[in-house]
C-alpha cells in the first residue's frame, strides 16, 4: 500500500521526527523512501553567501541532512535523497505528484496563528494539493 | 557561441520568460526611481539607466535569467560625485566603469573575486542593506504622522499582499495604492515630481559633456574603480545565486565584460551605473524566468510604461517609495549572519562586523569590501604563521633532532630562530621539514641564520624531509643569502 513515500526534509527537528514516521511505514509495507530537500529563493541567497564555492554549498547542505541520512542507513530501507529548488509547497506537491508517490510525510513547523498567516502553512498547501495520503507529523 | 545554445537561450522558455520579464518591469520600476533619488539625481537617470543595462545585458550578459538594472549599491557610491561635479561627471564615470569593467572580462579577473571572503560578502550585503535604509531617514524628516502613516500603510500591503496573489508584485499594489489614496484623498505630502521630472521620451544618444582633461579622469576615476569592484562583486554573487537556483552553469567572465558593455551604454544614453540585482534576480526566477528574454521584455516593458505612464509617476508619494526601499533593505540584510554570529569563528564574525563598520563611517562600500579583504589576509597570517618546533635528543649519537610543523614564510620566521638551542652540548642537529614548507627568501634567510649560529658553535646542521618545492626555492636562494650574510 505504502511502497513509495516521499518525506520532504530541511535537517530541523520536525524533518528527524518525520522521517521516522516514514522510516516506521516503510519498514511495515516493505517500502523505499526519497528524501527531498526544496531550496528556495530566499535560502539559495543566504547559501550562497555563506559558502566559499559550488563544492563547499553542496557539501553544507548535505551537512543538514546527516541525521536523517544516517537514520535511513541503520536500517535496511532503500532510499535515494534528492535536492530540489523552487518553492517548498508547490515544488513537493509537483514532485509528489509527478512521480506518483504512496505517501507523503513532513513536520509541521507548529506556528502559530500570525506566523500561519505571515508565513503560510507548507504542510497545509502539500496536504491540499498532493494527489496521494499525506502524514503530517505534529 | 552555437547557434543552437543561443536559440536555446533565447527562446527555450518564451512564455516563462515574457511573464517573468513584465513581473520584473513592475518590481524595477519603483527601485529605479528611489535608487535615483538616493544617488541624488532626476529618477529618468535611474529609469534609463535600469532600461538600457537590462536590455543590453539581455544580449551579452554571460548568466540567462540574471536581471540588471540600477542599484542601490551603486547608487550609494555615486552620491558625492553627482554631490560635487553634477551629472555630467556621473555619466562620464559610468562609462569610465564600463570600460574597467570589460577589461576585468577580457583579462578573465573574475577569479580574482573568490580572493574576497565570504565573511566580508556577508558584510557587504548587510552593509548595504544598513546604507539604504538609511538613505530613507531624511525622507522623515520634518515629516509628520501622515509620512509614518503612508510608509507604514506601504509596508503593510507589501508583506500582506502576496499572501492573496502572487501574480503582481506587490511593491507595484502598494505603490499605486498609496498613490491614490495620497492624489484622491488630499494628501499633502512629497512625491516624486518633487524630486526631478520625468520625460516620457526614449533616452537618446549623448556624450557627456566634460571637459576631456587628466584632471576630469583624476576626479571620476576613483569613483569608476570603486563602482567597477562593487557592480561586479554584486553581479557575480547574484550569478552564483541564479546558478544555483537554476541548477546551471554560466560564464563570469563573460558576464564581466557584459556588466561592462551595459554601463557603456547606459552613460551614453543619460543613464548611471548599474549592475545585476540579487532582489530582481530572485523575482525573475520565481516568476518563471530563466532566459535571455525575461530582462529584455523587463527593460522595453519598462520604458514602455514610463513613456504611457510618466504623467502619473510623478505623482507617487515618496512615502511609497521609502516603505518599498525598506522593504528591500530588510530583504537585502543577511540575517542568518546575525542568528549564527556565535557560531562563527571569531575571526570571521570581526571581518564581517569591520566590513560593515567602515562602510558605514566611510561610507563608501568600496572601501569596507578593502578594509575586510585585508583584515581577512592578516588574520590569515596571522593564523597560519604559527610554527611548532619540537626537540628531541639522541643521546649515543650527540645528536639533537629539530621537527619544525608549519608554513615558514616573512611572516611566521621572526621568532624562528629563538625555538632552537645553540649553546646545546651535542655534536651535530638535524633539522626534519617533513611538515613544514619554506615559502620565501624569508623562509631561507631564517634557516640560514639557524645554521650559522649553530655552526657559530661547532655544531653540524643537516636537513631531512624538505619537499621538492622548498628544494628548489632553497637551491635558488639559499646560496645567496648566505654569501650575502658574509659567509
Amino acid at each position: 500500500m505504502f511502497q513509495k513515500i516521499l518525506v520532504a526534509a530541511d535537517g530541523s527537528k520536525h524533518s528527524i521526527r518525520s522521517a521516522e514516521y516514514a522510516l516506521e511505514i516503510a519498514k511495515k509495507f516493505n517500502g523505499k523512501i526519497d528524501v527531498v530537500y526544496v531550496v528556495d529563493g530566499q535560502m539559495a541567497k543566504t547559501d550562497v553567501l555563506q559558502a566559499r564555492d559550488k563544492f563547499e554549498l553542496e557539501k553544507k547542505r548535505k551537512e543538514k541532512l546527516k541525521v536523517i541520512k544516517d537514520l535511513l542507513e541503520e536500517s535496511s530501507v532503500p532510499y535515494e535523497t534528492h535536492f530540489l529548488h523552487g518553492e517548498a509547497g508547490p515544488t513537493i506537491v509537483n514532485y509528489a505528484n509527478d512521480h506518483e508517490f504512496d505517501c507523503v510525510v513532513l513536520g509541521s513547523r507548529g506556528l502559530n496563528n500570525l506566523q500561519t498567516f505571515l508565513l503560510g502553512s507548507v504542510s497545509h498547501k502539500v496536504a491540499k494539493r498532493v494527489d496521494c495520503p499525506v502524514l503530517i507529523v505534529k | 557561441m552555437r547557434i543552437e545554445q543561443l536559440k536555446q537561450e533565447w527562446f527555450g522558455n518564451v512564455k516563462g520568460d515574457v511573464l517573468a520579464g513584465l513581473v520584473v518591469a513592475l518590481a524595477l520600476i519603483p527601485e529605479a526611481i528611489a535608487f535615483s533619488i538616493i544617488a541624488g539625481v532626476d529618477p529618468m537617470v535611474g529609469l534609463y539607466a535600469s532600461f538600457c543595462i537590462a536590455v543590453v545585458i539581455a544580449f551579452v550578459g554571460g548568466r540567462p535569467g540574471m536581471i540588471s538594472a540600477a542599484t542601490g549599491a551603486m547608487a550609494l557610491l555615486m552620491v558625492n560625485l553627482i554631490a560635487d561635479h553634477g551629472l555630467q561627471y556621473l555619466l562620464a564615470a559610468t562609462i569610465l566603469t564600463g570600460i574597467i569593467q570589460i577589461i576585468f572580462g577580457v583579462f578573465k579577473l573574475a577569479r580574482v573575486m573568490k580572493f574576497v571572503p565570504r565573511s566580508v560578502m556577508i558584510g557587504f550585503v548587510n552593509a548595504l542593506a544598513i546604507m539604504i535604509f538609511m538613505a530613507q531617514i531624511p525622507h522623515f524628516q520634518g515629516e509628520g504622522w501622515v509620512m509614518y502613516g503612508l510608509v507604514a500603510l506601504t509596508l503593510a500591503i507589501i508583506y500582506i499582499m502576496p499572501k492573496l496573489t502572487k501574480a503582481v508584485p506587490s511593491t507595484l499594489i502598494a505603490i499605486i495604492a498609496v498613490t491614490v489614496l495620497a492624489v484622491f484623498g488630499n494628501i499633502e505630502v512629497g512625491t516624486v515630481g518633487d524630486m526631478g521630472t520625468i520625460t516620457q521620451q526614449l533616452p537618446v544618444f549623448l556624450i557627456p559633456s566634460i571637459p576631456l582633461t587628466l584632471e576630469t579622469l583624476m576626479i571620476i576615476f576613483p569613483y569608476s574603480l570603486a563602482l567597477a569592484i562593487v557592480g561586479l562583486l554584486e553581479s557575480l554573487l547574484t550569478a552564483n545565486i541564479v546558478d544555483d537556483m537554476t541548477e546551471t552553469e554560466s560564464d563570469k567572465n563573460k558576464e564581466s565584460r557584459g556588466q561592462g558593455i551595459a554601463n557603456i551604454v547606459s552613460g551614453f544614453f543619460g543613464g548611471m551605473a548599474g549592475c545585476a540585482m540579487i532582489g530582481q534576480s530572485v523575482i525573475n526566477v520565481k516568476s518563471g524566468g530563466k532566459g535571455r528574454l525575461s530582462a529584455l521584455v523587463a527593460g522595453v516593458f519598462l520604458m514602455f510604461l514610463i513613456v504611457v505612464l510618466g504623467g502619473l509617476v510623478v505623482q507617487i508619494p515618496l512615502a511609497a517609495l521609502a516603505g518599498v526601499m525598506i522593504m528591500v533593505s530588510v530583504s537585502t540584510f543577511d540575517w542568518s549572519s546575525v542568528k549564527n554570529l556565535h557560531k562563527l569563528p571569531r575571526t570571521d564574525a570581526f571581518v564581517m562586523i569591520s566590513t560593515v563598520g567602515v562602510v558605514l563611517y566611510t561610507n563608501d562600500l568600496s572601501k569596507g569590501v578593502l578594509a575586510g579583504v585585508l583584515l581577512s589576509a592578516i588574520f590569515f597570517a596571522a593564523k597560519i604563521s604559527k610554527v611548532k618546533v619540537t626537540d628531541e635528543l639522541v643521546m649515543k649519537e650527540q645528536k639533537r633532532i629539530y621537527r619544525v610543523n608549519g608554513q615558514l614564510f616573512f611572516a611566521s620566521v621572526s621568532d624562528f630562530p629563538k625555538k632552537f638551542i645553540y649553546t646545546d652540548s651535542v655534536n651535530e642537529v638535524i633539522i626534519d621539514l617533513t611538515h613544514a614548507h619554506l615559502w620565501d627568501d624569508s623562509a631561507i634567510g631564517a634557516l640560514d641564520k639557524v645554521e650559522q649560529r649553530f655552526e657559530q658553535n661547532n655544531i653540524k646542521v643537516h636537513y631531512t624531509g624538505v619537499n621538492e618545492e622548498s628544494k628548489q626555492l632553497k637551491e635558488k636562494i639559499g646560496g645567496l643569502s648566505k654569501a650575502a650574510s658574509g659567509q
